[in-house]
């Protein structure tokens, strides 16, 4: 068959219409729709990724009863513009009614900046930066699971109480990694400690650590604090147990999950102090809670970021349900009644949503058990000290979030 | 006549790269006279233990680059393709170590009771020769079933294939293993290390170091130095005229690929115990080896070691005055050269 151009164009048109058509009565049907958008193939991937998505799944399951809910997902690679760009697709074109997870700080407020535009709900999960919750806070995004403020006062604050005055900063080049050694700075100075030097590193794409991990021994340091997170956080571990940092230094590993812990093996991580604010091996419900996440996603144990997809969107899909779907798209309105009413769930028991957005988790700190103490895979934490709901997250007075009428 | 008259035009002869180091030279002047001298002096300033310490680890780091881009010199050589699977050639070397090393973990993953027995692990010992091995016959599959059918194309298919059996052999990775990364213990023999004075040097580093340059010593001994690095290079030069005196050119042509990608392989067993074995490593290290490939001059043997080692110690130098820069110092290095001798510094120019 040969094709001019006049069939061409035709056929094309006709395709192009046939493909747009459904998608514009879905987006008008009763369908609640939620985005999972986070790294799926980068550094942070095994701590969000298709585990944050399995989340948001297992509560649909326990809440949509009577609900029509869809979940969909993309992976947008660590890069602020890709993210934007799916996000502000899922909007327009999809009809996406909630964008959940996004991990990795930059991407997450490049996000934040578009739903507060199109009026939907973000509910950000995997990132660290507290200006969700702060100067760029908006009537349509909730911060729940961890913040840099959290880590830094709960690792950071015990570490020099214990001892560990002088640090040294091995950073990751963006505002995760600026701001959690800016925060962590603040935590050691408060409690009379000072920072002797820091490395910034190019994120992503940087895998030797020693040159840092050089300078920070030749400054006299006493405690290595590690702003990054995922691969890079275990590189540095390895990498200073190789270069003989740990005889002489502590490690404050500000942010890592188990996943890390499990990836660095437990003869590396033993005694580190970690940060999290959820643990599947704390209390009867976490444990139920784990069990039936294992059901849908049996590789893993949930950490802070899955359990929080998990608590954030039951609540959600709890307000919408109360509210009536139809208010669904008005983010700004959904977002408000969750924060008037407390969530109720297994992974957190009960959380109270701040008017800043701020989902008042605890703040628990760990220490990595040896391999005697491990009874097996996933059993690796200690509770050493719990950080109150109330008292984890930055005080709402200091955030500067222009919602917060003082 | 005419020569004489553009000659003189041009004025007095001279070379291009002298007018860009004497610009480089009076720019330097101006900032510090701009910045003053003391302040100058006191940003240059570390404690020369620190600056011994960064040399040697450039060195160290400057040993996976210059084994990553012999291996793509010697491949671009001899086959004229550009082969951007060699990252994940290099990932997939750790990766099958660790396999190796703990094969009852990831058997478990692909069915539960599935497990060998002891004697079947291998150690970093035997990795480093098995696993060349291994990756080396599967560059010789790829070779024979699909990179063969591309010589007679521009080197752009060749750089898209590649580029894109990177991007499958890493998605299956991932798919398979996850990002988080595995563990791999450095080898008993290797624990620990030696105060050096100005630095605590583990052995492992050392003995990175060593074996990188046995390596890349042997493969340009044997490519300068024997009759068979002889004829391989008659063919690159010219394939038709060495298969009339009865040497297997496309035989060779596929073991050299074989062996550039056992080179990868090499690496990767080499990185495997201290950085993280997970697929994105090799990603990391492919856009900086490239660099120096072009750097050094593409196809160049020599070129590749040298600029290997020499790059490895630019960076670790960056990584002491303004670490934010390490990543982008080697680019910078590649756009100044490529202005002065496009061909790079040890490229004959085409």
């Amino acid at each position: 068959m040969i094709l001019d151009r006049r069939t061409l164009l035709g056929t094309t048109l006709a395709a192009g219409s046939t493909l747009a058509l459904p998608r514009r009565g879905r987006a008008q049907s009763n369908t609640i729709k939620i985005g999972v958008l986070n790294d799926q193939s980068g550094p942070y991937r095994d701590l969000g990724g298709m585990h944050s998505v399995n989340a948001a799944k297992m509560a649909i399951k326990e809440m949509g009863a009577g609900l029509n809910v869809e979940v969909i997902s993309a992976d947008h690679q660590n890069k602020p513009d890709i993210g934007a760009g799916i996000v502000r697709q899922w909007i327009d074109q999809d009809g996406v009614d909630m964008i959940l997870d996004v991990n990795t700080s930059s991407v997450a407020l490049a996000v934040n900046g578009v739903c507060k535009q199109k009026n939907i709900s973000y509910i950000n999960n995997g990132a660290g930066t507290t200006d969700l919750t702060g100067p760029q806070c908006t009537p349509v995004t909730i911060h729940w699971g961890y913040d840099v403020y959290m880590l830094a006062q709960s690792t950071g604050g015990a570490l020099v109480k214990s001892g560990g005055k002088n640090w040294y900063f091995i950073t990751a080049d963006y505002v995760f990694g600026q701001q959690l050694q800016r925060d962590a700075s603040f935590f050691v100075k408060k409690e009379g400690g000072q920072v002797t030097g820091a490395s910034m590193y190019p994120f992503p794409g940087t895998s030797d650590f020693s040159s840092f991990l050089i300078s920070a021994q030749s400054s006299g340091a006493d405690v290595l604090g590690l702003a990054n997170a995922g691969a890079d956080t275990t590189n540095c571990i390895k990498q200073a147990a190789e270069f003989g940092l740990t005889q002489k230094m502590k490690i404050a590993a500000l942010l890592m999950y188990i996943n890390d812990v499990k990836g660095l093996g437990l003869e590396a991580a033993q005694g580190l102090f970690l940060t999290e604010s959820f643990y599947w091996d704390l209390d009867d419900k976490s444990r139920a809670f784990s069990k039936r996440f294992e059901e849908i996603d049996p590789a893993v144990k949930p950490n802070m970021d899955q359990a929080s997809c998990y608590a954030s969107t039951l609540h959600f899909l709890k307000t919408v349900k109360e509210m009536g779907v139809d208010k669904r798209k008005d983010g700004a309105a959904v977002v408000a009644q969750m924060k008037k009413t407390p969530a109720q769930d297994d992974a957190y028991g009960t959380t109270h949503i701040r008017e800043d957005g701020w989902a008042q988790v605890p703040a628990y700190l760990f220490q990595v058990k040896s391999p005697k103490e491990s009874k097996g895979t996933w059993d690796y934490y200690k509770l050493v000290q719990t950080t109150k709901a109330g008292e984890a997250g930055k005080p709402m007075s200091e955030g500067g979030c222009p919602l917060v009428k003082s | 006549m005419s020569g004489a008259i553009a000659a003189g035009r041009r004025g007095p002869a001279v070379p291009g790269w002298a007018l860009w180091i004497g610009a480089l030279l009076v720019a330097v002047i101006a900032v510090v006279f701009l910045v003053g001298p003391a302040a100058v002096w006191a940003w240059l300033y570390k404690p020369p233990a620190l600056l011994l310490g960064q040399l040697l680890l450039g060195l160290i780091n400057g040993a996976f680059y210059a084994l990553l881009s012999l291996g793509l010199a010697i491949i671009f050589g001899m086959l004229n393709i550009i082969n951007f699977a060699h990252g994940a050639l290099f990932m997939m070397g750790a990766f099958i170590a660790w396999m190796l090393l703990t094969p009852n973990t990831w058997l478990a993953m692909i069915s539960p009771g599935l497990a060998v027995p002891d004697w079947l692990m291998l150690g970093y010992w035997p990795s480093l020769i098995v696993v060349p091995i291994v990756v080396g016959a599967f560059g010789l599959f790829l070779e024979k079933t699909i990179i063969s059918r591309l010589y007679r194309l521009d080197h752009l298919y060749g750089l898209l294939l590649t580029f894109g059996l990177a991007l499958v052999i890493e998605g299956l990775f991932r798919n398979a293993f996850g990002s988080s990364g595995m563990p791999y213990r450095i080898p008993n023999a290797l624990q620990g290390g030696v105060n050096l004075g100005f630095m605590f040097m583990p052995y492992y580093r050392g003995w990175v170091v060593v074996a990188a340059g046995v390596v890349c010593l042997v493969t340009w001994l044997v490519i300068e130095k024997t009759s068979l690095g002889a004829k391989l290079r008659a063919a690159t030069e010219n394939p038709g005229l060495v298969q009339a005196f009865g040497v297997n050119v496309p035989r060779m042509i596929s073991l050299t690929y074989a062996g550039g990608l056992a080179l990868a392989a090499f690496a990767g067993v080499l990185a495997a115990p201290i950085y993280s074995v997970n697929p994105n490593m090799g990603s990391n290290f492919i856009i900086t080896v490239f660099a120096v490939v072009v750097i050094g001059g593409m196809g160049s043997i020599v070129g590749s070691i040298v600029t290997g080692f020499g790059l490895g110690i630019v960076e670790g130098l960056t990584k002491v005055y303004y670490p934010q820069a390490s990543a982008t110092v080697i680019f910078v290095i590649m756009v100044i050269v490529l202005l002065m001798r496009p061909a790079g510094l040890f490229g004959k120019g085409s």
